[in-house]
């Protein structure tokens, strides 16, 4: 069966394929979008955090030679480090307003950047898929790699966690209502400086871990991070800053349109999740599924 | 006696005019004999030292101080010393202009070698042919054969996409089929090899049933792969280059694509090829050198020979090779030459006959193209024999004129 000049087949493969393109961008988008609409922080270090867990667990793999270590150890080690920079650096400028941290994390990630050059070169390291994951499998509408697959799969398996921690634990209950409002969760008596020690490592960790799952993709370097942060900001604005649906729902419509203008405009595939954007901001300047007034 | 002193009245008049003037242009004329004679002979070299071709362009530099080295050890030109000035470009057209402005007008350098960008190259061209300093190009351009971009100083050490893709093309379509489909970085590097491969094509009957551009340092193509993998393509040309080339081969590679389809990269580099793994087993492309021409060419042999004493046993890429071949070009030729007088080295160039580390080559008249062969590679993977052990040599292009654009479609007089 055809649908225009391509056959069905063939549109659902593309679709497959932008879902889990879309992954990736659901697992940065999620962790931007958490430290914002909580903290009022607009994270520029993202997409260096995204590049450190792909260094750490490429790193972690040539000693232990085991990519499921790597995969635990990359965001728990990112989340460590997003611990660090929230208690020393950014923990200083709360009440500042909004463009001091956002200056603090741009000259982060120059820094971030600039270390994993001096420590591990400028040329990037090849990475593959564990050999459990190469190779492609038939999926009923022709071949898909296997790690794609699981890429999927894994990325909705952390999603339910994320969701099942944030509406089905008290601490999700804080990191809910802190969303929404601020002042009434201090005034409640709730220390929300921890609260935001662990949502900024919680982001942090998130952008790690979206790292080292695009390690096999693309191999690592120094500035695989720089392309993501536009895509992060894009999901973010997209699904509305600060929901967790909204990042999911805004990170596999971006892969989506991103994998359809491949497929009938390849050379307007850079520009197509931007005027994405701007059409989402036009009929719907708060996102897909934010709350109006989160950026008052 | 009144004649004798009016004599000698005038002699030393016109003596005090001429040692005056001698006087005043003896600086002038000094720093021109010192220049071009006394000091060293000094070699700009501009290449990417930073950014996405670092890997290769160190090589270059590795490979380029062995021809010095080469030089110098055989006594020079009658014990005048070459030395070779390494400047980053950065990659970047403006920033290789402004380095080679300094190279000419401050280290006052007597030749240029070196870039490795088709922009890059231009520019670094550019300069020099404007302030008229022989410019010895060792990275992949068309532009730079044609009459608009060349100038008498300018020569071309590298292949040039028209003749790499078109070789690669005539093995490749034959062999492997003739429905081809091109995924293609959006840039001239890009353009100039689909190009090459087309007009190669054209006489085989080739039909093309994808012609996809991606933006150049794209990260990911998985959106690319599911439509060419549906096209079932005998030959999918990869038109792009470094990080690039190692990206697009890795996912059309996961995406299953080899099952159907022979994939082709116009320039398969041995840098990319160690960077990207088993991913690349039986990926073809074109390379103007592979480590194991030593097997059948005895100055390859040579070559490398003097790379691995030199460099803990390590053997020189492609590219690296280029900027061995580009100085020993110019060094060569300011032997023959007796001079480095620039007309003098530029003559003793065209009549260069070399073989220093491929086989045969000479530059052409009309573009001063260096006619060489081209080589076609075949990347393996199981029966590596060591890690430099990455490529089979399945076939090899002879030097041929024939093979170039003509010099009357590339707008030259002759």
């Amino acid at each position: 069966m055809m649908i225009g000049p391509y056959p069905l087949d063939l549109l659902a493969l593309q679709l497959v394929t932008g879902v889990a393109l879309g992954a990736i961008y659901v697992l940065v988008g999620i962790g931007l979008s958490l430290i914002f609409g909580l903290m009022t922080i607009v994270n520029f270090a993202h997409g260096a955090f995204f590049m450190a867990g792909a260094y750490v667990g490429v790193f972690l793999y040539g000693y232990t030679g085991n990519f499921w270590v790597s995969l635990v150890a990359a965001p728990l080690a990112v989340g460590a480090l997003g611990l660090l920079v929230e208690r020393l650096l950014v923990r200083r400028l709360y009440g500042r307003g909004i463009d001091d941290p956002l200056l603090l994390t741009f000259g982060l990630s120059y820094v971030i950047v600039e270390s994993v050059r001096i420590l591990f070169g400028l040329t990037g390291i090849p990475f593959g898929a564990p050999p459990a994951l190469r190779g492609a499998v038939d999926i009923g509408i022709g071949y898909f790699p296997l790690y794609r697959l699981f890429l999927i799969v894994f990325t909705a398996l952390v999603v339910a966690a994320l969701w099942l921690f944030v509406e089905r634990t008290s601490f999700g209950l804080i990191i809910r209502a802190g969303a929404r409002d601020r002042q009434i969760v201090q005034v409640l008596g709730i220390d929300v400086s921890k609260v935001w020690l662990v949502v900024f490592a919680l982001g942090c960790g998130l952008a790690g871990l979206a790292g080292i799952l695009a390690a096999p993709l693309q191999g690592v370097t120094p500035e695989m991070g720089i392309p993501v942060l536009a895509e992060a900001f894009v999901v973010t604005v997209v699904g509305g800053m600060g929901s967790l649906a909204g990042a999911v729902l805004a990170g596999l419509l971006v892969g989506i349109v991103v994998a359809m203008t491949s497929l009938i405009a390849p050379d307007m595939t850079k520009m197509a999740i931007f005027a994405l954007m701007a059409l989402v901001l036009l009929v719907r300047p708060r996102g897909l599924l934010g709350r109006a007034g989160a950026l008052g | 006696m009144a004649d004798e002193t009016g004599r000698s009245g005038a002699f030393s008049r016109r003596g005090l005019l001429q040692g005056g003037a001698l006087a005043l242009a003896a600086p002038a004329l000094m720093r021109r004999a010192w220049a071009q004679g006394a000091g060293p002979i000094r070699i700009g070299f501009p290449v990417p030292l930073t950014g996405a071709f670092g890997a290769e362009a160190n090589d270059q530099v590795r490979a380029a101080q062995i021809a010095v080295k080469e030089f110098n050890a055989a006594g020079g030109l009658d014990g005048r010393m070459a030395e070779l000035l390494v400047r980053d470009d950065k990659l970047n057209p403006g920033e290789a202009a402004t380095r080679t402005l300094e190279l000419i007008e401050k280290d006052k350098v007597n030749f240029l070698v070196g870039a490795l960008s088709a922009a890059v190259t231009l520019s670094v061209n550019n300069v020099a042919r404007e302030r008229g300093v022989l410019y010895n190009s060792i990275s992949q351009s068309d532009a730079i054969n044609e009459a608009k971009d060349f100038g008498r100083t300018t020569f071309h050490e590298a292949l040039n996409p028209h003749m790499t893709a078109g070789a690669v093309g005539r093995y490749v379509f034959p062999k492997h089929g003739k429905r081809v489909a091109f995924l293609t970085a959006d840039y001239a590097y890009g353009h100039e090899m689909v190009r090459g491969f087309r007009r190669a094509g054209e006489a085989l009957g080739i039909e093309v049933v994808a012609d996809i551009r991606h933006p150049i340092g794209a990260s990911d193509y998985s959106a690319f792969l599911p439509r060419l993998a549906a096209l079932k393509p005998d030959v999918l040309c990869l038109c792009n280059f470094g990080r690039d080339q190692v990206v697009s081969i890795q996912q059309a590679t996961e995406f299953g694509l080899k099952r159907t389809t022979k994939l082709v990269a116009p320039v398969l580099l041995f840098t990319a090829r160690k960077a990207g793994g088993d991913a690349f087993e039986g990926v073809v492309g074109g390379t103007s050198y592979y480590w194991r021409l030593e097997d059948s060419v005895p100055t390859a042999k040579a070559f490398n020979d003097a790379f691995r004493a030199a460099y803990n046993g390590a053997v020189p890429s492609d590219y690296g090779a280029l900027g061995y071949a580009g100085v020993r070009s110019v060094l060569e030729s300011v032997k023959a030459a007796k001079s480095t007088d620039t007309d003098k080295v530029i003559a003793a160039m065209e009549a260069l006959r070399a073989d220093f580390y491929k086989g045969p080559q000479y530059f052409r008249a009309c573009d001063h193209q260096s006619v060489q062969s081209v080589l076609i590679v075949e990347s393996k993977h199981k029966d590596q024999k060591g890690p430099d052990d990455v490529f089979t040599i399945v076939g090899t292009e002879q030097p041929d004129e024939a093979r170039l654009r003509t010099c009357a479609e590339l707008g030259h007089k002759a």
